[in-house]
């Protein structure tokens, strides 16, 4: 496993009170595979991704294991983060903007990585920084390495970023909705470019996203989040196949789909809950059809099938037909 | 088809650019020759990536901007031959939705009021019977009427997108333009606003003009769509025939390019061009797969009948492949999702 988390909670201060953002969540990702974390906006996927990469802000506290590659990581000091972090573990996030330096071409900031990490000299790093824009099929590298941030579209300057990851052979690549800034063509070349770098270098990826067309075409493994927590994990396939969370069987009838569907979307009422005040037991309680006196305890994450995990007390759902 | 509601002829709408002396450097070619008409009681979508014009368009449609060329006819009559108290008045058949719920309430304002500004300004009831319009709007858009006194901060997005509609919908407007209405909401909770949209539309018979880059919300609710392309129609068509046989190659390269149906096309390579200067003949040529001579040197006509599209080759074109129905799930999914389905909530 290149990526084992196990039981992570994450929980902020904040001058409302204390905040679990992430509470109980385990996954693992192996080489060469992709795993994604879906959910609606505040459900934990960043916080997760921070915290797997030591980049939480001051104001949170951690608990549970995260281990990179077998070696434990959730204890380490700051300093050791920052070594590994560069060598082993590379980020893309949603707005390439606020990550790229607007003072510095494009070509210099993917250098300056390789001068870090490969011990390049100056000539030499900025030569494989051009390599590296050409190979993320960034047209006339060469002159693009030579421009600032502000002077390349939103695309462009994403593949700069997935470059400057690249830069490091990072072994685990964690991307934060790499494409949800982007329009719709432009996203499906950026997927396409970071699925076929995952084969060359066989790095193991998390990519988060809240479009479970993008979770279909990408991910070999799926973790559904809700409030903090995790509803459902399976395989992709299988996933589509068999939900066996209410809260997936919702979000799957509740995206509109281009080949038709019904003339009504499926619809989860209500609001997701406040992190401060979070429902007692199952989280999704209050929205949940299913719901009934039982539900007033937490239900634990329970596998239905070897692989496929969900954290519901009427799974398998099947039951629910029947009666 | 009856007298349309809403006409658009030949619209041209270009931004100056000026360099930091103030001299005139260019345009942006926002909107291009566009024409384009709404029947009564119909959803027309119009769809397209960032800055293909689409907003640009909306806002001539309601005359909030004035076209360089063209002209704008609401009813049969040109919005621009009308006096500004005519214009005013037509104001009240004619709303706007935008698409950002945080931005478009005045925090300084009750919900109340925010929705009863609309009735005043067009004295559409006496003040004796605000409250009670209010209320009915408020329940219309699935609110408790005490939502009347709070503030827009207490409310979360999709609430306050529910509110935006009330407001949009409290001067009876016969023409409503929504501008990525559901684009900032998450997606159980776009879900209910794309509903709620869906029976407004059919329970009033609003005229809807649905400006939206998802192409799955536009599936859902327009009867017709048009696809923007670098300010110009590159395709426009009853949705049924648009989904299902799209002419236009970059209509079906935004169809491909929609997650969700496994990778079976590569995708459209490139950027689009800047409308600073965006291509000569087909504005399309320089990312389009079928590309020929002719394309980088005529500007294609857009030509049909009820199906349009502006393309030289769209007759030689092999068929677009059809759209998978992936629905892995099968009926134990759909049979599960209907739990979803809130009892009476299609009255
Ligand atoms: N620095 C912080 N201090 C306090 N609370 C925080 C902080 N960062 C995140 N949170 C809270 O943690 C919760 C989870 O946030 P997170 O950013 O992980 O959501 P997300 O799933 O990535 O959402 P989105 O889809 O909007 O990106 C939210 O309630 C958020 O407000
Ligand atoms: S545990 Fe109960 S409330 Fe939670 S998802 Fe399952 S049925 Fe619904
Ligand atoms: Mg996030």
């Amino acid at each position: 496993m290149v990526l084992e988390i196990r039981d992570l909670a994450v929980t902020f201060r904040t001058d409302r009170g204390p905040l679990r953002a992430v509470d109980g969540v385990s996954f693992a990702v192996e080489a060469g595979r992709t795993l994604a974390i879906v959910g609606e906006s505040g459900c934990g996927k960043s916080v997760t991704a921070l915290a797997a990469m030591g980049l939480l802000p001051g104001n949170a506290r951690l608990s549970g294991s995260i281990r990179l590659r077998g070696r434990e990581m959730a204890t380490l000091a700051q300093a050791e983060w920052r070594r590994r972090r560069g060598r082993e573990i590379a980020m893309v996030f949603q707005e390439p903007m606020t990550s790229l330096n607007p003072a510095f071409t494009a070509g210099e900031q993917i250098a300056e990585v390789l001068r870090l990490h490969e011990r390049l000299g100056e000539r030499a790093a900025f030569d494989r920084a051009i390599a590296l824009l050409d190979r993320v099929r960034i047209p006339d590298a060469a002159r693009r390495a030579r421009q600032y941030p502000h002077q390349l579209s939103g695309g462009m300057r994403q593949r700069v970023m997935i470059a400057m990851a690249l830069a490091c052979r990072p072994r685990l690549l964690i991307a934060d909705e790499p494409t949800t800034a982007l329009d719709v063509t432009v996203q499906a070349q950026i997927l396409a470019l970071l699925d076929e770098l995952k084969r060359e270098t066989g790095a193991a990826v998390v990519l988060i996203t809240h479009d479970l067309g993008i979770v279909a075409d990408h991910a070999d493994d799926v973790v559904v989040m809700y409030a903090g927590r995790v509803a459902e994990r399976a395989p992709a396939a299988r996933l589509f196949a068999r939900p066996e969370h209410p809260y997936t069987v919702g979000l799957l009838g509740a995206a509109p789909r281009i080949e038709g569907g019904p003339s009504r979307l499926a619809s989860i009422e209500g609001t997701v809950p406040d992190l401060l005040r979070p429902p007692e037991g199952c989280r999704f309680a209050p929205r949940c059809p299913f719901r009934g006196a039982d539900c007033i305890r937490q239900p634990p994450l329970a596998e239905v099938e070897p692989g496929h995990a969900t954290a519901c007390w009427r799974a398998p759902l099947d039951r629910v037909l029947a009666a | 088809m009856s007298e349309p509601l809403l006409e658009l002829r030949n619209l041209r709408k270009y931004f100056p650019l000026r360099d930091a002396l103030g001299r005139r450097r260019g345009a942006v070619r926002a909107v291009d020759g566009v024409s384009l008409s709404v029947a009564r009681g119909t959803v027309l979508a119009i769809v397209g990536e960032s800055g293909c014009g689409k907003s640009t368009l909306g806002r001539l449609a309601l005359r909030l901007i004035e076209p360089d060329v063209g002209s704008v006819l609401f009813e049969g009559e040109d919005l621009r031959a009308l006096s500004p108290a005519a214009l005013r008045a037509r104001r009240r058949d004619m709303q706007l939705i935008f698409q950002d719920p945080f931005a478009s309430l005045d925090p300084r304002m009750t919900v109340g009021a925010a929705i009863a500004e609309p009735l005043r300004l067009h004295r559409i009831i006496p003040r004796s019977g605000e409250a009670a319009r209010v209320a009915e709007l408020l329940e219309r858009v699935g609110l408790r009427p005490e939502a009347a006194r709070r503030w827009p901060h207490e409310f979360s997005g999709g609430q306050r997108q529910r509110i935006a509609i009330a407001r949009a919908l409290a001067s009876n407007p016969r023409l409503v333009i929504g501008d990525e209405p559901v684009s900032a909401l998450d997606v159980s909770v776009q879900a209910q606003v794309v509903n709620l949209l869906a029976d407004l539309i059919r329970d009033l018979g609003l005229t809807f003009v649905l400006i939206s880059h998802d192409l799955g919300v536009v599936r859902h609710i327009a009867d017709r769509v048009a696809v923007m392309y670098l300010g110009s129609l590159v395709e426009e068509a009853p949705a049924e025939a648009l989904f299902a046989a799209p002419r236009h190659p970059y209509t079906r390269a935004l169809l491909a390019a929609v997650p969700g149906r496994g990778l079976r096309a590569p995708p459209l390579e490139g950027d689009v061009p800047s409308p600073i200067a965006p291509p000569p003949g087909c504005r399309f040529h320089t990312r389009c797969p079928h590309a020929e001579a002719i394309c980088r040197e005529q500007v294609p006509a857009l030509t049909g009948e009820a199906h349009r599209a502006a393309c030289h080759l769209q007759d030689r074109l092999p068929p677009a492949p059809p759209l998978r129905e992936a629905e892995p799930g099968g009926e134990r999914l759909r049979r599960l999702q209907s739990f979803f389905q809130p009892a009476g909530s299609d009255a």
